[in-house]
């Protein structure tokens, strides 16, 4: 916002309050009120208005109060902001903002990963950060991008993650996976909110002397890097896809048939998914965490794999 | 409310832009019944006054977000009668290079900016682009246009919630042409009055005879001086009929014949030529006007009927910037 006047943030309560998780904190003062936009609880009248600011030159960034709203929104994103660039010839260079996950008994409505529903609409960007340095590189690369871009957030990585992240102008070019941990043995391709968990899995099975696991942090569904996952099941030959999302229809299927498609000579296992129960996520800790995957669950699923 | 005269040259040029519409409608309607068009024609017969007479009201910079029975206001802001031809039966140099039909195009150097197919989702969008006006302090205004039908809409809701909260220069006009497809608007609302809705945003709501030209000209003319100097948004309901079905496949039997009789009298186009002749303009000079017209129009379809369908190669690129 700083470096570009045609860039503002609109949303629900991100001004003086600093936005419900405060990624807006400090930007009202900063920027004042003309470019930190409170605005009514109207999904689509913010998205609707970003998209129409952004026809005329500027660059809006719109925070969802949490994902799951994005349903209210839903016909602003799909309808016009995906079709605009193939039907106008004209960009529509908006980020939209969108806290998402599970972990922390916010029950059905306060916990989804709908990143999926996006990823299959053509004319989206997804992009998914898993660690703070990308939240920052991924956030500047979704604000210049000349497409609408859909930046989930996971929000129990708002708290759970402390690290350095890069003074300055830092960009991370959308559609470059990381290699969140090297490996050799097997590869785990995951995203955003459940990066943490395929690290400390890897972690322990190395340390337990049961095979070196690779982790893929994907950065983005849409670009997706497919090079990035065929290199690394060209050298490990066992795949494992893990997403907090539910199973059916989720991206891991997505991934699997590009793998089966394009690598199915270098496995030497089936493809393994792990993700959510198909359930709405509940909101008693319990039942949630019976429905989320576990850090057991996986483990069991890579030892498995390394195994097959 | 007060009552603009217009001038003998406003006048002349409503009504060439209300001919163009009237011929542009009936050439497709022609091809239509020939087989010769893909998808569907929504005749704007009978909204001519409120297409033209709206958009005659706004000027070079200001931004009109049409619906599909709005193609008066596509000629007033320069389209021609090519372009629309092209564009219409998205044939090799349409604005969407057959990504899309109708009057769906956009065309933001002349301040138009398309449809989609999904009522009321514009209205949000066109608030979004009345912002920008306010941010860029550049006095221009935006027009949406929507039916009695699409203001049902949950979006129409939240844009004009977000337009006057946020106190931006635009104008909705409700189209209110008595039926949405097949649904009269006795069964769309409960107030038939779409005007009342304005009390509930703060702002003002007008209705006005939507096939008299002067006054939908003079209803816009307010409604745009009050946005011009940032006194918000206005909302305008046009009362027209919608004088043919939904579109040319719906023969409209649902709708009672002494209406359509009734509405007959009110054509906007014989009325608006009822006001030139009253202005002293000569019968020839009327009739010279309404041949080249047609000319122009039927020349224009013609030859856009010729040209070639778009590259095949145009269905695979664009979906990104
Ligand atoms: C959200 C949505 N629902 C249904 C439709 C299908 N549809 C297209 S036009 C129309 C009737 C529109 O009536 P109105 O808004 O009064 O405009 P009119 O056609 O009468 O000018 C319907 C139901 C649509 N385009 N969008
Ligand atoms: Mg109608």
């Amino acid at each position: 916002m700083g470096r570009d006047e045609s860039v503002f943030c609109i949303g629900e309560d991100i001004g003086a309050f600093g936005g419900a998780f405060k990624a807006t904190k400090g930007l009202l003062d900063q920027f004042g009120a003309d470019r930190v936009i409170d605005t009514p609880i109207a999904e689509s009248g913010i998205i609707g208005a970003a998209i129409g600011a952004s026809l005329q030159g500027f660059r809006p960034v719109a925070e969802m109060q949490f994902s799951d709203f994005i349903v209210n929104g839903f016909n602003q994103v799909v309808t016009v902001a995906a079709t605009t660039a193939y039907r106008w010839g004209i960009g529509v260079p908006i980020v939209i903002r969108l806290p998402s996950g599970a972990g922390l008994s916010g029950g059905p409505f306060h916990s989804k990963n709908p990143e999926v529903w996006f990823a299959h609409q053509p004319g989206l960007k997804v992009v998914c950060p898993a660690t703070p340095a990308d939240a920052k590189g991924l956030l500047i690369a979704a604000i210049r991008d000349p497409n609408p871009v859909m930046y989930f957030e996971h929000k129990k990585l708002y708290r759970s993650l402390k690290a350095e992240v890069p003074d300055g102008e830092y960009v991370v070019e959308l559609g470059k996976a990381r290699i969140a941990r090297e490996g050799s043995d097997a590869t785990i391709i995951t995203y955003g909110g459940t990066v943490p968990m395929a690290v400390q899995v890897a972690e322990e099975i190395a340390a337990e002397g049961h095979g070196s696991v690779e982790v893929i942090d994907l950065r983005s569904l849409v670009p997706l890097d497919h090079e990035a996952i065929f290199t690394s099941i060209r050298k490990t030959n066992r795949a494992l896809i893990l997403h907090e999302d539910n199973i059916t229809a989720g991206f891991g299927a997505e991934i699997s048939a590009l793998i089966t498609e394009q690598a199915f000579e270098s496995l030497d296992a089936p493809i393994t998914r792990v993700a959510a129960f198909d359930a709405p996520v509940p909101f008693a800790p319990n039942l949630e965490a019976e429905v989320l995957p576990s850090k057991a669950e996986l483990k069991e699923a890579v030892l498995g794999l390394l195994r097959y | 409310m007060f009552y603009i005269q217009m001038t003998t040259d406003q006048l002349l040029f409503a009504y060439t832009n209300m001919l163009r519409a009237r011929e542009f409608d009936n050439a497709l309607i022609n091809l239509y019944r020939q087989s010769k068009i893909v998808g569907g024609v929504y005749s704007q017969i009978g909204n001519e006054a409120t297409s033209v007479g709206t958009s005659m009201a706004l000027g070079d910079g200001d931004i009109i977000f049409p619906m599909h029975r709005d193609n008066g206001a596509h000629f007033v802001r320069g389209m021609t009668a090519q372009e629309m031809a092209i564009n219409f039966l998205f044939r090799k140099g349409a604005m969407t290079r057959g990504t899309d039909g109708t009057g769906h195009f956009a065309d933001p150097k002349r301040g138009i900016y398309g449809n989609v197919s999904h009522l009321g989702a514009m209205v949000p969008v066109a608030a979004g682009v009345a912002l920008a006006q306010k941010m860029k302090k550049t006095k221009n205004v935006v027009i949406n246009y929507i039916g009695d039908g699409g203001s049902s809409v949950g979006e129409v809701h939240e844009g004009l919630m977000m337009a006057s909260v946020m106190n931006l220069p635009f104008i909705l006009i409700i189209e209110n042409n008595q039926y949405a497809y097949s649904t009269p608007v006795a069964h769309q609302t409960h107030n038939p009055k779409y005007s009342d809705r304005a009390i509930g945003y703060g702002i003002p709501g007008v209705t006005v005879d939507g096939t008299d030209l002067e006054a939908v000209f003079a209803a816009t003319s307010t409604a745009v001086e009050r946005a011009r100097v940032g006194n918000g948004p206005t909302l305008i309901e046009s009362v027209t009929m919608r004088m043919r079905g939904h579109a040319e496949h719906d023969g409209g039997e649902y709708v009672p014949k002494e209406q359509i009789i009734e509405w007959q009298k009110k054509d906007p186009v014989l009325k608006t030529r009822a006001l030139l002749l009253k202005n002293k303009i000569k019968e020839q000079e009327i009739v010279l006007l309404e041949t080249q017209i047609k000319q122009e129009i039927d020349a224009a379809v013609a030859y856009a009927n010729q040209l070639p369908p778009p590259d095949p190669s145009e269905a695979r690129r664009g979906v990104f910037i």
